[in-house]
């Protein structure tokens, strides 16, 4: 018997649960601590929007929403990485790294409050919109990868999909497609441990998920998810070999989901308030914000500051969110094809009627 | 000018569209070198290059899924399903983003796709090579299902399709691929999407068909010509949006309404026909009430049964006979 191939996982980490920096090769971002402070100041404004969504969905004010607590790092992380150019193609709840290409808090809540003019968003036109179905966003994104590379344009395109989505044909397919056709993608598996109540164990008999991406040729990565800086490193290499023709690369971020799984959901039905009360002991804020303050580079003041400001942000865009007027009735109809067919504008002259005659 | 079938009508006009619009590629399994199974981009790769005409890993969902991605970046994919038997797995991404992405990000992103498939019975084909599920698709809001049934029609409207800035699956009755020869100028003139064919003009019924089935209502028609029927035969086409304006009108003429499909009857494109001649102005028109010849609400069967299953020329000339006995 010979060996004809093997493989072996890496795990990256340079922020310690306690905010050190650990091993000896700190990325250039390590040290960069405008941008850290940047990307920190996100985070932050990332949680207090979850908090209020969270509390305006409590109130009636907004429908179910998915909360992205504890997934600061990975999500800001992301975002920092990506070049205006490059193509986001989320799954529902990577607000941080929307946030860093432009969208506004208030059309995250608009989506989420039932109007599709949140998707119509301030973004990069680009990117794509929110992605319920599951893992369909990986092949969405493989096609974007695949224009950029038949274009000769040096762009990349980023996905990404939860531990249980890693799960699905389309994920399988989309990976595969990058391997084949060696797409300018980034796939990252946000792996917060939980799809819904079905814990990581039972997805997959695999040691780790990213190991998934060496069956379909390319390069795969574990990253603390907890950890800005490990993220930002991961993904900003990625994303260069992606560029440059390098090919695609699966990354499996490790981080833990705080909040139930949206809403409408309650996970003290199934999941131990142990594991969460441990879980939040690696937390991706607090992390940072010790790092940023061991190096002198962060106040309690300007923690309490940052706080207000964010506060007054996310006001803000709650009033821009609730004072939007309704869509008309004829929406409905005027974004489904470019050219209205006939049976469609009659249907749209009933609706009117009955909208002018209710 | 060259007689050409219609599968080398969808061939020219790939070509044509290849040719004129740097957007537009080929994708599907087998597609390249090969030519696609039924040939139908064969010589494709070979001149325009397999950048254009791109054979993918055998996995259809990804086929539909990546279609979608780049018609969302401004490509114009044509992606080829190589069986409608093997289409459901792309279904997701048609009824699910295809269909939504313009009206989902109010005109930000579209998609101007399409999905090629061949479909329909009767060439002796292993199991799930020969149905008929056209009305699965016309079901999905913001999809245009296109079905031609000649090879001038298979050109224009797969140029309309191509050019169209939304999506559009186009079901290729694989029956009639080679059945005749007609000649067809590589001239970049495309047909109008959501519009009927008046194939022939007739004053006692209104024969109402699409797709391969075209062949056994004409056929039908000779033969009740020959009783002193005489039947006016639409193509239908687009099958969505339905163009009942011209069925209408025809119906407003005849009185009579016999509605033909391969597929199943029940909830098919012919119910909705049906259904809109019901509770219009249509209703007032008709003289008998409108007859469907359709499959079998069955499992279409292996190739033994399936000319029995399929609508022939003697039930559609006993349904139209019926229609004419109610005075």
């Amino acid at each position: 018997m010979t060996t004809v191939a093997s493989f072996s996982i890496d795990y990256v980490q340079h922020l310690s649960p306690e905010g050190q920096l650990v091993g000896d090769k700190a990325p250039p971002i390590a040290t960069d601590f405008e941008q850290l402070k940047k990307l920190y100041e996100l985070m932050v404004l990332t949680r207090v929007f979850d908090a209020k969504a969270i509390a305006l969905q409590r109130t009636g004010k907004l429908g179910t929403y998915a909360s992205s607590l504890g997934h600061e790092a990975v999500h800001v992380g992301m975002g920092a990485a990506m070049k205006y150019e490059d193509v986001f193609a989320p799954m529902y709840r990577e607000y941080g790294t929307q946030f860093y290409r432009g969208v506004k808090m208030s059309e995250v809540l608009l989506y989420w409050g039932g109007d599709e003019r949140g998707s119509n968003f301030s973004g990069p036109k680009h990117d794509f919109p929110w992605c319920v179905p599951i893992a369909t966003q990986n092949l969405h994104a493989a096609g974007a990868a695949m224009t950029f590379k038949l274009r000769g344009q040096e762009r990349a395109a980023v996905t990404v999909i939860g531990d249980g989505g890693s799960s699905k044909g389309d994920f399988l397919e989309a990976i595969n497609a990058a391997g084949a056709f060696k797409l300018p993608l980034v796939l990252v598996i946000v792996n917060n441990q939980w799809a819904i109540s079905v814990p990581r164990k039972k997805q997959s008999g695999g040691q780790t998920l990213a190991q998934k991406g060496i069956a379909a040729g390319l390069p795969s990565i574990q990253v603390d998810g907890n950890d800005l800086i490990a993220v930002h490193a991961v993904m900003d290499e990625a994303l260069k070999r992606a560029r440059s023709g390098g090919g695609a690369t699966v990354v499996e971020a490790i981080t833990y989901r705080l909040s139930d799984h949206t809403t409408a959901d309650d996970a003290s039905r199934y999941r131990p308030q142990e594991e969460v009360e441990n879980a939040r002991r690696f937390e991706p804020i607090s992390r940072l914000r010790k790092y940023l303050m061991s190096n002198n580079q962060w106040s309690a003041q300007q923690e309490n500051q940052l706080l207000k400001d964010c506060a007054a942000k996310v006001d803000a865009a709650v009033e821009e969110y609730l004072s939007t007027p309704k869509p008309a009735v004829t929406d409905m109809f005027d974004y489904m094809f470019a050219e209205l067919p006939h049976d469609l504008a009659e249907q749209r002259q009933y609706a009117l009627e009955m909208e002018n005659n209710g | 000018m060259a007689k050409i079938t219609l599968v080398e009508a969808v061939t020219m006009a790939l070509a044509h569209e290849l040719e004129h619009d740097p957007d537009v590629v080929i994708l599907g399994e087998d597609v390249g070198i090969n030519g696609g199974v039924f040939r139908a981009t064969a010589g494709l790769a070979q001149r325009f290059g397999e950048d254009r005409v791109i054979d993918t890993p055998l996995a259809e969902t990804m086929i539909a899924g990546m279609t979608v991605g780049m018609a969302t970046q401004g490509m114009k994919p044509v992606a080829e399903a190589q069986f409608m038997g093997f289409i459901y797995p792309m279904v997701d991404h048609v009824i699910s983003h295809a269909g939504r992405f313009r009206n989902r990000t109010r005109g930000r992103m579209h998609c101007p796709l399409v999905i090629r498939a061949p479909y329909g019975g009767g060439i002796h084909a292993p199991e799930h090579h020969s149905e008929s599920t056209e009305a699965m698709f016309a079901h999905m809001p913001g999809v245009r299902v296109v079905i031609p049934s000649s090879p001038s029609r298979a050109y224009g409207l797969l140029l309309a399709a191509i050019r169209n800035p939304d999506p559009v699956i186009f079901l290729e009755p694989k029956r009639i691929y080679r059945l005749h020869k007609e000649e067809v100028e590589d001239d970049g003139e495309e047909l109008p999407l959501d519009m009927c064919f008046v194939l022939r003009e007739g004053k006692d019924v209104t024969l109402v068909t699409w797709g391969a089935m075209t062949k056994e209502t004409l056929e039908a028609t000779d033969k009740l010509a020959e009783q002193g029927i005489s039947a006016e035969v639409i193509d239908v086409a687009t099958i969505s949006p339905l163009d009942m304006d011209t069925i209408y009108e025809s119906v407003a003429k005849t009185g009579r309404c016999v509605i033909v499909q391969e597929a199943p009857k029940n909830c098919g494109v012919g119910a909705e026909i049906a259904a809109n001649l019901a509770d219009s102005q249509g209703l007032y028109s008709l003289q008998a009430p409108v007859k469907r010849v359709a499959g079998y609400d069955t499992v279409m069967p292996l190739f033994r049964l399936e000319k029995k299953y399929m609508p022939s020329v003697d039930r559609i000339i006993k349904a139209v006979n019926e229609t004419l006995e109610v005075s």
